[in-house]
C-alpha cells in the first residue's frame, strides 16, 4: 500500500511561485485563492542572515484532524496512497475542517465547498507527478511512495537532514523539507 | 519638472470616467466572445507546440487545449532552454489570452496625446492613417526621419518594414538600458558578446560569483535551472549584493557591498590574483595580449584600499579571491545582464571580463562556453534602399564602442533636439518606453515633437496611452512568429504557431507589417502571401519543412564542441586576435585601457540610493495585468532596512510615497521592513506604479522606480544609461 | 530579527482565520441557553414541580423550541454549501462532534415536543384541539412525565456539552484545546438559562430558587474559567499565547469588562444581595448574565480562530 508524500529541498527552492501557477492552471483554482504558497523565513541581523524558503500546501497528514471532524464524510482519506481528499458533493461548507487544520491549508471555494491541494491525484493515478512537482525549475520537489524504501523520496529522507511543519501539532505530516 | 499641467490633469481625469464606463461595459462582452470562438465542440485534449513570449528567453512550450478551450501550458520536453519546465511567467502564459483589459481593436486618438481617449477604427482606417503620415514624413523630411523601438521576436517584420521604407533608425532598450555595457566590454576583451541566452556554464561551475545578479528572483529559466544544479552539486557560491537576495541565501560567501563600489572589489580581487600569481598562467600566456601593462595597473589596488571603498573585510576579499582561483577554470564570474548602473558600467563589465580571463574561464567548462545556433538562411528579399543619412542615435560617433546596436536614448535625444536631423515618427513594438527609458519627462518631451506615433502592443500599456494609433496584437498563443534559433549549448530551431484564435480583432505582427507595407508601396518586400509561406521558404532552404516543425515544435541540430578543451579552436575577434588585457582600442579612443576606479556620489543625508530589480512572477511592466500573475503579485514593496524603518517610525506594511532629489514624488508603496538590505539603500521590484488608466488592474498599484529615475549617467564608451544613481527619501502621508 | 512572510491570501484565512462569523457564537449561545432550559425544565418535571400550575416548566419548552430553531437557522446561514445540508443526515461520523450534534439536535426536537405536549400553551391548544386530548392522556401517566423530564435533562446536557467538545477537538486552535471547554459551555448555558427563567418565572418561590441556582452556576463558571486558563497557561507556547489573548492581549478589555465583570461578577454580586433580601430582585442582573453569555461565545470563537500554532523553522 503506497503512502504518498513529498520531499522538498529548501536548499534549492528559490520561491519563484512556479508551483503555484502550475497548480492554478492544472486544477482551475480560482483567482484569489491558493492551494499552495511560498513562505520565506529569515533570521538574523544584516548581513549575517539565515533564510529558508518553502513551498507549502496541505501536508496530507497521517493523523488528520480535518478528516475526523467532518460531519458528512466529505473530507476523507483516499483508498490509495493516504491522500486526503474532499468529496465536493458531500461537503456542506460547515468549515470545521478549515478550523481544524493547524497549517491553515484549506479554504472555502467560491462554489461553496471546502478545497485544498489534492496531490493532483488525477495525475498521480495516471503515473504522473503532481503539477507543482513537474513544473519546478529548480527540481527541488520530489513526490513518491514513502513506504517504498527504494523510492526517490525515501532515499532522500535517509540521506539528508529534514524537518516537517509544526511537528508538535501531532498531525504527522507527509511533506518533508530537506535543509 | 512635470510637463503635465494641472489643467490637463483635470481634463484627463474627467475623461477617465466615460472611458472607464465604456471599457467596463465591453470587458464583459470580451470574455463571452472568447468562450464562443474557442468552443469548437472539439472534445478531448490537444497538444500544440510553440514557444513562449512572456520574456525574451523564448522557451519551448507545449500548449494544452481542452474541449476547444485553452487550458494550460507546460515546457516543451525537447526544448534545451527549459528542459520541459517553464518559469512562473511562462506557466501563467494562458493569462495573457484571458486578460480582460487586453487591446481589442485598432484605436486612433481623438484628443491630446496621453489622454487615453480613443476612436475604435478598422484595420484599413488605421493603416491608411499611418501610411499617410509616413509618406508625408518621407516627402517632407526623408524616410530616415522615423525610428522603430522594438523589443521581442515579434518586431522582426517591423524592422524589415522600416528598413524597406528607408529608415536606418531601429533600436531596443535592451542595449543602452540593459545589456549594452556588458556586450561592449566582452567584445573589447574577448572579441565576442556574452549574448542572450548568456553563454554562462553555470551548471558546470565549481565556483560561481554573482555580482548584483539575483538569480531566483530574476527568473531567466535556464539560468535558474542551472543555478539550482550548481547549488545541488555544492558549487561554491559568492554573492556580492547590497541586498540579501535569494541567491545570497544559498551562497557560501555573502559580501554586503556598498552600492557603487563593485569596480573597487573587482580590481582588488584581480590585484590579489595577479600579485600572488594565482591566475591561469598557460591560458594567459597562450591567449593573452598586454598582460604586463594590465598587471602593472591592477596590482596597485589592495584589499585594504578596497575595504575603505566597499566596506568588505580585506580578509574576505583575499579569501574569496583565493576561492575563485581554487576552482579555476571552472570558476564563473557571472557578468550579469542588466548592467546599466552607475555610468562607468562598460569599464566595470570589462573588469569582470578580465577577472574571468585571469581565471581562464572563457571557452572553458564551468566558465563560458562558445554557443552555436541552427543556421536557417534569411528570406531572400530585394535589397533595402540605400541609406542617404546615417542613424541618428550616436552623432559624430560620440560613443565609439556602441557595437552594432543603436542607443535608444540617443534616438530620443535626436527626437527632442532635431539634431543631427529631425525624427518625426516613432513606431513602437512591445516596449513600454515610459518604464524602460530613464527620465519619463524626456520621453514625453520627445513624443511631443512627433508627427506620428504608432504603438503595437497587447495591452493598453502606458506607452500605448501616448500614441496616435494603437494596433492590438494577438498574444503569442494566437499567432505565428519568426523562427527561434537562439545560440546555446546545442543548436535548435523552434516554431511559434497559433494554439487558439484571437478573441477579438487582434492581428499578428507579420500581418500588420505586410498590410502596412503594401499601403506604403513596399509590396515587393512582402512577396509571401502569409507567414506560413515565409517560414516554409526559410525552412526549406535549410532542408527542413514547416509541416515537420509544426508537428514537432523543436528540431535540434547536430552536436558541436563548445569548449576549447574539446577541440574547439579558440578565436578572439579582437584587433590583436587575442584576449586584450590591455586594450589599445580604448587607449586610442582616449579611455582607460585597463579599468580604473572612480568613486560615485553618495546619497545626501536623509536620502537612500534607489535600487531596483526583478520578481520571478513578472517581466518588467509587461505582465502585471495577466490575471494569473497579478494574483501572485499585484503590487511591489519597498525594502527598507529594519533599523532605518524603526528610526523613521515606519511600520511593516505602512504605505508611503518616495521623493527623489529632483522633487518627483512616487505613488504609494508598502514598506517591507527587513534585515535583508543595507541601511543606505532601498529596493523595489521594477514595473509597477503604472499610469495607464485603461489597464485597470495595474493602475497605480505600487510605485514606479522608473518614475523616480530622473537622473542617469551616460557611459562614455557606449552610451548606456546608468540608472542606479537616484536618491530618494520617504514622503509620509501627513 | 525573525521575519516570516507568506504569499497565501485565502479569504477568511489570511492574515488570520475568520471563517466562522457571528452565526456560530449566536448558535452556541442559543444552543447553550436552550440546553440549560431543557435541564431546568426537565428537572422541574422530574422533581414534580409541574404540579404547580404556574410552573415555568410549561412555558420553557416552547420558548426553547423557538430559540433552538433560531439557532439552527443561524447554523444553516453559516453553511457555504447550503443545498447539500441534507448530507448531515445520510451518515454518522463517529469521530466528528458536529455529526453527533446534527443527530443530537434531531433527538432534541422530539424531546421538546414531548415536553410541550404535557401542557401545551393555551393559544396552541385552542388552535389544535387534538393537542389538548394528547396532553390529557399524558397527564394520566406520571411515570411517562417523569421520563420526559429525564430525557430532556439528558439531551439538554448533551446539547450543552457537545459544542464545547466540538471546539475542544480542534487542536489547531490552541485557545479551544482544553477538556474543560464543554464544562464551561454547559455551566454558562445553565447560568444563562437560569437567569432567563428567573426573569420570566411567575411563581415567586421558583423565581427565588432559580436566582439561587444561577448564583451557583455563576460561581462554578468562574471556577471553571480559572481552571481553564490555568491549564492553558501551563501548557505549550501556543496555548500560553492563546490564553494571553484574553488575559492581557487584544481581547482583554472585552473579556474582563463584558464577560467577567458585567457578565458574571457584578450580576452575581447583585443577585447574592437579592437572595439574601438585602435588595430587591432586579431584572438588570439576569439580563447582564444573558448578554455576558452571548459575549463570552463571541470572544471564544473569535479569539480561538486568531490563536494558532507557529509555523516557524528558526
Amino acid at each position: 500500500m503506497p503512502r504518498y508524500g513529498m520531499v522538498i529541498d529548501t536548499k534549492k527552492c528559490v520561491g519563484c511561485n512556479d508551483c503555484i501557477v502550475a497548480c492554478k492552471t492544472e486544477n482551475s483554482v480560482p483567482i484569489g485563492y491558493n492551494r499552495d504558497w511560498i513562505v520565506t523565513e529569515s533570521f538574523g541581523k544584516f548581513p549575517d542572515i539565515n533564510m529558508e524558503i518553502r513551498t507549502e500546501r496541505c501536508n496530507h497528514c497521517s493523523e488528520t484532524p480535518c478528516v475526523s471532524c467532518c460531519p458528512t464524510g466529505a473530507s476523507h482519506i483516499h483508498d490509495v496512497g493516504g491522500v486526503v481528499l474532499i468529496d465536493h458533493h458531500k461537503c456542506i461548507g460547515c468549515k470545521a475542517c478549515v478550523e481544524a487544520c493547524p497549517y491553515d491549508a484549506r479554504f472555502i471555494h467560491p462554489d461553496g465547498y471546502a478545497d485544498k491541494c489534492t496531490f493532483c491525484i488525477h495525475r498521480v493515478e495516471k503515473g504522473e507527478n503532481p503539477a507543482c512537482v513537474d513544473v519546478c525549475p529548480t527540481y527541488c520537489m520530489h513526490f513518491g511512495d514513502l513506504d517504498d524504501p527504494n523510492s526517490e523520496v525515501s532515499k532522500l529522507l535517509n540521506s539528508r537532514k529534514y524537518h516537517v511543519l509544526i511537528p508538535d501539532a501531532g498531525t504527522q505530516p507527509n511533506i518533508f523539507y530537506l535543509v | 519638472m512635470n510637463s503635465l499641467s494641472r489643467r490637463r490633469f483635470l481634463k484627463i481625469s474627467s475623461a477617465t470616467i466615460a472611458t472607464a464606463a465604456v471599457i467596463a461595459g465591453s470587458a464583459k462582452t470580451f470574455v463571452k466572445s472568447a468562450d464562443k470562438i474557442n468552443e469548437k465542440n472539439v472534445k478531448g485534449i490537444k497538444k500544440i507546440p510553440t514557444y513562449c513570449d512572456l520574456c525574451f528567453w523564448k522557451c519551448g512550450v507545449m500548449a494544452y487545449v481542452k474541449d476547444g478551450k485553452l487550458w494550460k501550458v507546460e515546457g516543451h520536453p525537447d526544448d534545451p532552454l527549459s528542459n520541459g519546465r517553464l518559469c512562473p511567467r511562462g506557466t501563467g502564459g494562458v493569462g495573457a489570452h484571458y486578460d480582460p483589459d487586453r487591446l481589442r481593436t485598432p484605436l486612433i486618438r481623438k484628443s491630446l496625446r496621453g489622454e487615453e481617449k480613443w476612436v475604435e477604427v478598422t484595420w484599413g482606417e488605421a493603416f491608411d492613417y499611418i501610411a499617410e503620415k509616413m509618406i508625408k514624413i518621407k516627402n517632407e523630411y526623408g524616410p530616415e526621419s522615423m525610428a522603430l523601438f522594438s523589443h521581442g521576436v515579434g518586431g522582426t517584420f517591423f524592422k524589415h518594414l522600416i528598413r524597406a521604407y528607408g529608415c536606418p533608425n531601429e533600436t531596443a532598450p535592451s542595449f543602452a538600458q540593459c545589456r549594452g555595457p556588458r556586450e561592449t566590454a566582452f567584445e573589447l576583451t574577448f572579441g565576442d558578446i556574452v549574448g542572450s541566452p548568456e553563454r554562462t556554464d553555470i551548471q558546470n561551475s565549481d565556483c560561481l560569483v554573482l555580482i548584483g545578479s539575483h538569480l531566483g528572483e530574476n527568473m531567466h529559466n535556464t539560468q535558474v535551472q542551472e543555478f539550482s544544479r550548481a547549488v545541488e552539486k555544492g558549487t561554491s557560491i559568492i554573492v556580492v549584493d547590497p541586498r540579501f537576495s535569494v541567491a545570497a541565501s544559498k551562497a557560501k560567501y555573502y559580501l554586503p557591498i556598498k552600492p557603487g563600489t563593485d569596480l573597487a572589489l573587482l580590481l582588488a580581487w584581480m590585484s590579489v590574483i595577479v600579485n600572488e600569481k594565482l591566475y591561469d598562467v598557460d591560458y594567459v600566456k597562450n591567449y593573452g595580449f598586454g598582460f604586463e601593462a594590465f598587471a602593472a595597473e591592477v596590482s596597485q589596488y589592495t584589499p585594504e584600499w578596497a575595504y575603505i571603498e566597499t566596506g568588505i573585510d580585506p580578509n574576505i576579499i583575499r579569501e574569496t579571491a583565493r576561492e575563485m582561483v581554487r576552482y579555476k577554470p571552472a570558476t564563473l564570474v557571472h557578468p550579469g545582464r542588466h548592467a546599466t548602473w552607475y555610468g562607468d558600467d562598460a569599464q566595470r563589465e570589462r573588469a569582470i571580463a578580465l577577472l574571468n580571463a585571469l581565471l581562464g574561464s572563457w571557452g572553458r567548462k564551468g566558465g563560458f562556453y562558445i554557443p552555436y545556433s541552427y543556421s536557417i538562411p534569411k528570406y531572400k528579399y530585394p535589397p533595402y534602399p540605400e541609406e542617404q543619412r546615417k542613424p541618428v542615435h550616436n552623432p559624430d560617433n560620440k560613443y565609439p564602442f556602441a557595437n552594432a546596436e543603436q542607443i535608444s536614448t540617443g534616438i530620443r535625444e535626436a527626437t527632442i533636439s532635431g539634431k543631427p536631423y529631425p525624427i518625426k515618427g516613432w513606431m513602437i513594438y512591445g516596449t513600454n518606453l515610459l518604464q524602460a527609458l530613464p527620465n519619463r519627462d524626456e520621453t514625453i518631451q520627445a513624443i511631443q515633437n512627433l508627427d506620428l506615433m504608432v504603438v503595437v502592443d497587447v495591452v493598453p500599456s502606458e506607452i500605448a496611452g501616448w500614441a496616435d494609433v494603437v494596433l492590438p496584437e494577438s498574444v503569442y498563443l494566437e499567432r505565428y512568429d519568426d523562427l527561434n534559433t537562439s545560440p546555446f549549448r546545442e543548436s535548435f530551431v523552434g516554431l511559434r504557431q497559433p494554439v487558439v484564435e484571437e478573441p477579438n480583432d487582434q492581428k499578428p505582427n507579420w500581418w500588420m507589417a505586410k498590410k502596412l507595407g503594401e499601403k506604403l508601396g513596399l509590396a515587393e518586400y512582402f512577396p509571401w502571401n502569409d507567414i506560413e509561406e515565409y517560414l516554409d521558404a526559410r525552412l526549406k532552404s535549410a532542408e527542413l519543412s514547416l509541416d515537420e516543425l509544426k508537428e514537432k515544435g523543436i528540431i535540434k541540430g547536430p552536436e558541436q564542441p563548445i569548449y576549447f578543451d574539446d577541440g574547439l579552436e579558440p578565436v578572439f575577434w579582437t584587433p590583436s586576435g587575442k584576449i586584450e588585457f590591455y586594450s589599445p582600442q580604448l587607449a586610442e579612443a582616449g579611455f582607460d585601457p585597463v579599468p580604473k576606479y572612480t568613486k560615485h556620489p553618495e546619497p545626501p543625508a536623509g536620502y537612500f540610493r534607489l535600487l531596483y530589480g526583478r520578481a520571478p512572477v513578472h517581466t518588467f511592466s509587461k505582465t502585471q495585468s495577466n490575471p494569473l500573475l497579478h494574483d501572485l503579485m499585484s503590487v511591489n514593496e519597498l525594502w527598507v532596512n529594519a533599523d532605518i524603518a524603526d528610526m523613521y517610525g515606519l511600520k511593516q506594511g505602512q504605505k508611503i510615497k518616495l521623493k527623489n532629489t529632483d522633487g518627483v514624488i512616487s505613488d504609494e508603496i508598502k514598506i517591507k521592513a527587513t534585515e535583508r538590505i543595507r541601511p543606505d539603500c532601498v529596493y523595489m521590484v521594477h514595473g509597477f506604479g503604472q499610469k495607464s488608466r485603461q489597464l485597470r488592474s495595474t493602475y497605480k498599484k505600487g510605485a514606479s522606480d522608473a518614475e523616480l529615475i530622473t537622473k542617469y549617467k551616460t557611459d562614455p564608451l557606449m552610451g548606456g544609461t546608468g540608472m542606479n544613481v537616484n536618491f530618494v527619501t520617504f514622503e509620509m502621508e501627513v | 530579527m525573525h521575519e516570516i512572510f507568506t504569499t497565501r491570501h485565502n479569504p477568511h484565512v489570511d492574515p488570520f482565520l475568520t471563517m466562522w462569523e457571528w452565526q456560530i457564537p449566536v448558535y452556541l449561545f442559543l444552543g447553550g441557553m436552550v440546553a440549560g432550559m431543557m435541564i431546568i425544565a426537565g428537572y422541574f418535571i422530574f422533581s414534580g414541580r409541574n404540579k404547580e400550575s404556574n410552573c415555568t416548566c410549561y412555558s420553557i419548552p416552547f420558548t426553547s423550541f423557538i430559540l433552538l430553531s433560531a439557532g439552527m437557522f443561524a447554523l444553516f446561514l453559516d453553511l457555504a454549501h447550503k443545498p447539500y445540508v441534507w448530507r448531515l443526515y445520510t451518515t454518522f461520523q463517529f469521530t466528528s462532534p458536529m455529526s453527533w450534534g446534527a443527530w443530537i439536535l434531531l433527538l432534541v426536537y422530539p424531546a421538546l415536543i414531548a415536553n410541550i405536549l404535557i401542557r401545551p400553551p393555551v393559544w396552541m391548544a385552542k388552535r389544535i384541539p387534538k393537542l389538548s386530548e394528547l396532553s390529557v392522556k399524558i397527564q394520566t401517566h406520571p411515570f411517562l412525565i417523569k421520563n420526559i423530564g429525564i430525557l430532556n435533562m439528558i439531551l439538554g446536557m448533551m446539547l450543552g456539552a457537545y459544542t464545547g467538545v466540538l471546539l475542544s477537538t480542534m487542536g489547531a486552535r490552541p485557545l479551544w484545546n482544553s477538556s474543560l471547554l464543554w464544562v464551561l459551555f454547559l455551566v454558562s448555558g445553565l447560568s444563562t438559562a437560569a437567569a432567563y427563567v428567573h426573569l420570566v418565572a411567575k411563581n415567586k418561590e421558583e423565581s427565588e430558587l432559580l436566582a439561587k441556582a444561577d448564583n451557583g452556576f455563576l460561581v462554578v463558571e468562574l471556577f471553571v474559567m480559572v481552571m481553564l486558563f490555568l491549564g492553558l497557561m501551563s501548557s505549550a507556547r501556543p496555548h500560553i499565547e492563546a490564553a494571553q489573548l484574553l488575559l492581557n492581549g487584544p481581547y482583554a478589555p472585552v473579556f474582563w469588562v463584558f464577560v467577567i465583570a458585567l457578565g458574571i461578577v457584578i450580576p452575581l454580586g447583585i443577585q447574592l444581595l437579592a437572595v439574601n433580601h438585602k435588595i430587591k430582585h432586579t431584572p438588570i442582573a439576569p439580563m447582564m448574565v444573558i448578554v455576558g453569555g452571548l459575549i463570552l461565545r463571541f470572544v471564544i470563537v473569535s479569539a480561538g480562530q486568531y490563536s494558532h500554532w507557529f509555523n516557524a523553522h528558526f
